[in-house]
């Protein structure tokens, strides 16, 4: 048991949970007065990026860090605790944070709605990172419902049609995948008696292995339908294109990835034996998510919802990680969402500049803005590369060892998810490349112009931050070392979680 | 006991279902509702049922005397009813705006997001 007081420097983990929390209730004190709400909303993310780098680097040697709540000793307080994984995922979520924050900058004030989108934001990173730091099931369904609720505000805040229509679809059906998130948590609490994660690690082990994974079974639907994995992807299309790009690229790029954060977390560190007995379910679904959210992609004239095909796709890369599990496959499925975070978000807030300036969102409509903007055609066409995998860029790393897993695996299934993965890269890179014809190659039906009301040098603010993200892929491509080094050691602490449990101080239990 | 509340407990899931297969999005709603108060209910059963004394220390005691009552499920149930209470009323008012703007509760008739009629395909 671990009773000693957690050194203050350790107190590093609650920061980037309260920083934001403290900032959003500042804000909403302020109500804009006296400090520009943008500029305090950017030092706090910063905050937490810089928190979220410290962290990384003090848990990378493979020791995690832990903290339990209120002298309430585990497993009855509430633990956080920061692993390789969580502390990485951290990170990206930060960095797109102020990506998105800088973009935002540059869209009519009225998409911005002052203030309150900004506290919005911040309520929506801390519960983000509250998701990925916690050590407790229940308190990961409080910060499930902590972004989810912000991600509401987000998305309704134009109040159009269009956007009440998409907010509704989002939020039932995902209100509806974190209430069976909270029925599988009560089943496992009836059934382990625990909802700590260590102390689930610790005695799941060989009891009644049909009723946990039943349990498994529910939680892969949940956290399914938060990840977006077909057949439960539904509500994306439908909504991630309603609102301004900027809240699209937030939270294109970062939601989604919690769900397959939690589906990592539950399925291949708390419930392994069961992970084992749904294999087979798993492998369909990510062959499925593959192979058919691209041609969703191929089939769509609105560009927001062809990104959001895209964004579907990689989840599915994400999921064939949850079905190879060896150091290579859960690696690929710890650094492919952090690809995909960086890139997707780089590629709504693309998009959201090739809307403002054909105008709209129909692709068909568009055609010759390669005339208008050359820089943006640029830009796209590099992320069109990176999302598919090609080699210079951050996302053929995770793909490469996907394969390398699924070749070790050698069995019929690993193999045949090998095919799907490399018809997904051929898929994307159809599906961008006739978007990228379509919007910057093709004639133009009418005589070019620039339809963007936007003066110049918000322009080119938003430019430079997507640009920025689309830099910070290729870099990261180019020198993987860091996310390959952190993924490989988030990949161990998921598959031999000893260290986990004596970080929590339930070693002795086992 | 435990097995009644169980059966009780899916009945409200299975109620909850039926009602959020509807097409009328005040049904939905009911049924998002409905679904809250089942799984409520399984947490309370899960923690299981006995007829013991109250969790409460008395001034002076330092751990309880005899079999308590469990109350981890009391303390969840209580942020889940509040949480979804929240979210219920959140929910209400969003489909009341969606509502006014479509001038229908079909969910059929919502497809502002979704446009129904097939778009030209994306060739050249």
């Amino acid at each position: 048991m671990q009773t000693a007081l957690v050194s203050v420097t350790d107190w590093i983990i609650v920061v980037p949970v309260l920083l934001p929390l403290l900032a959003a209730a500042l804000l909403l004190i302020l109500q804009g007065r006296f400090v520009s709400p943008s500029i305090l909303t950017g030092l706090a993310v910063l905050g937490v990026g810089v928190g979220d780098l410290f962290l990384l680097r003090r848990v990378l040697p493979g020791q995690p860090l832990a903290m339990t709540m209120g002298r309430w000793l585990p497993p009855f307080g509430i633990s956080f605790v920061a692993d390789a994984l969580g502390a990485a995922f951290a990170l990206a979520a930060a960095v797109v944070t102020l990506s998105v924050l800088v973009y935002g900058r540059s869209e009519p004030p009225a998409a911005r709605a002052g203030w309150a989108f900004y506290a919005l934001v911040l309520v929506l990173l801390s519960g983000v990172d509250g998701a990925f730091l916690t050590g407790d099931l229940f308190n990961l369904y409080v910060w499930f419902e902590v972004m989810l609720i912000a991600s509401f505000g987000l998305l309704v805040f134009s109040a159009t049609p269009i956007a009440l229509d998409g907010a509704l679809k989002y939020g039932l059906l995902n209100f509806l995948a974190t209430s069976l998130f909270l029925l599988a948590l009560g089943l496992l609490y009836g059934t382990l008696g625990t909802l700590n994660m260590a102390d689930v690690i610790a005695r799941a082990g060989g009891t009644n292995t049909a009723v946990l994974t039943a349990i498994a079974a529910l939680l892969l639907v949940a956290f399914g339908t938060k990840a977006a994995a077909l057949p439960l992807n539904a509500w994306l299309p439908a909504s991630y294109h309603t609102p301004p790009a900027a809240v699209s690229a937030l939270l294109g790029g970062i939601l989604t990835k919690v769900g397959v954060y939690a589906l990592l977390r539950t399925l291949v560190l708390l419930l392994p034996a069961n992970r084992d007995l749904l294999e087979p379910l798993l492998a369909v679904v990510a062959g499925a998510t593959l192979v058919l959210a691209p041609l969703g992609a191929i089939a769509e004239g609105n560009l927001r919802r062809a990104v959001g095909y895209l964004l579907i796709g990689g989840i599915g890369a994400a999921v064939v990680g949850l079905c190879v599990p060896n150091p290579d496959g859960i690696g690929g499925a710890v650094a492919y969402p952090i690809h995909a975070m960086l890139t997707i978000s780089a590629l709504y807030l693309a998009a959201g500049l090739i809307e403002d300036a054909a105008g709209g969102p129909e692709v068909n409509r568009m055609g010759g803005l390669y005339a208008v903007n050359a820089p943006l055609s640029v830009l796209f066409l590099v992320l069109t590369f990176a999302i598919a995998g090609v080699p210079p860029f951050l996302g053929f790393w995770p793909k490469l060892m996907l394969l390398q897993g699924a070749a070790a695996l050698g069995t019929p299934w690993a193999f045949a998810l090998a095919v799907c993965l490399l018809l997904n890269a051929l898929l994307t890179l159809l599906a961008g490349g006739r978007l990228w014809a379509r919007i910057f190659w093709r004639p133009a039906d009418s005589e070019i112009e620039n339809r963007s009301n936007a003066p110049p040098n918000r322009r080119a603010l938003a430019f430079g931050s997507a640009c920025g993200l689309a830099g910070l892929v290729l870099v990261l491509g180019l020198w993987p070392e860091p996310l390959l080094l952190t993924a490989r050691a988030a990949a161990a602490g998921l598959l031999a979680p000893d260290a986990y449990v004596s970080a929590v101080g339930m070693g002795g239990r086992r | 006991m435990e097995a009644a509340f169980a059966l009780l407990a899916g009945a409200f899931v299975a109620t909850a279902v039926y009602l959020l297969l509807s097409r009328s999005l005040l049904r939905t709603l009911l049924g998002v509702a409905v679904l809250g108060n089942g799984i409520n209910l399984l947490i309370l059963v899960a923690g299981r049922l006995t007829r013991s004394a109250p969790p409460i220390l008395l001034p002076g005691q330092q751990q309880p005397v005899g079999a308590i009552a469990n109350p981890l499920p009391q303390a969840l149930i209580l942020t889940a009813i509040v949480i979804g209470f929240a979210f219920f009323a959140f929910l209400l008012v969003l489909a009341y705006r969606t509502g006014q703007a479509f001038g229908t509760d079909e969910t059929d008739v919502m497809r502002a997001a979704e446009p129904s009629s097939p778009r030209e395909p994306l060739s050249y």
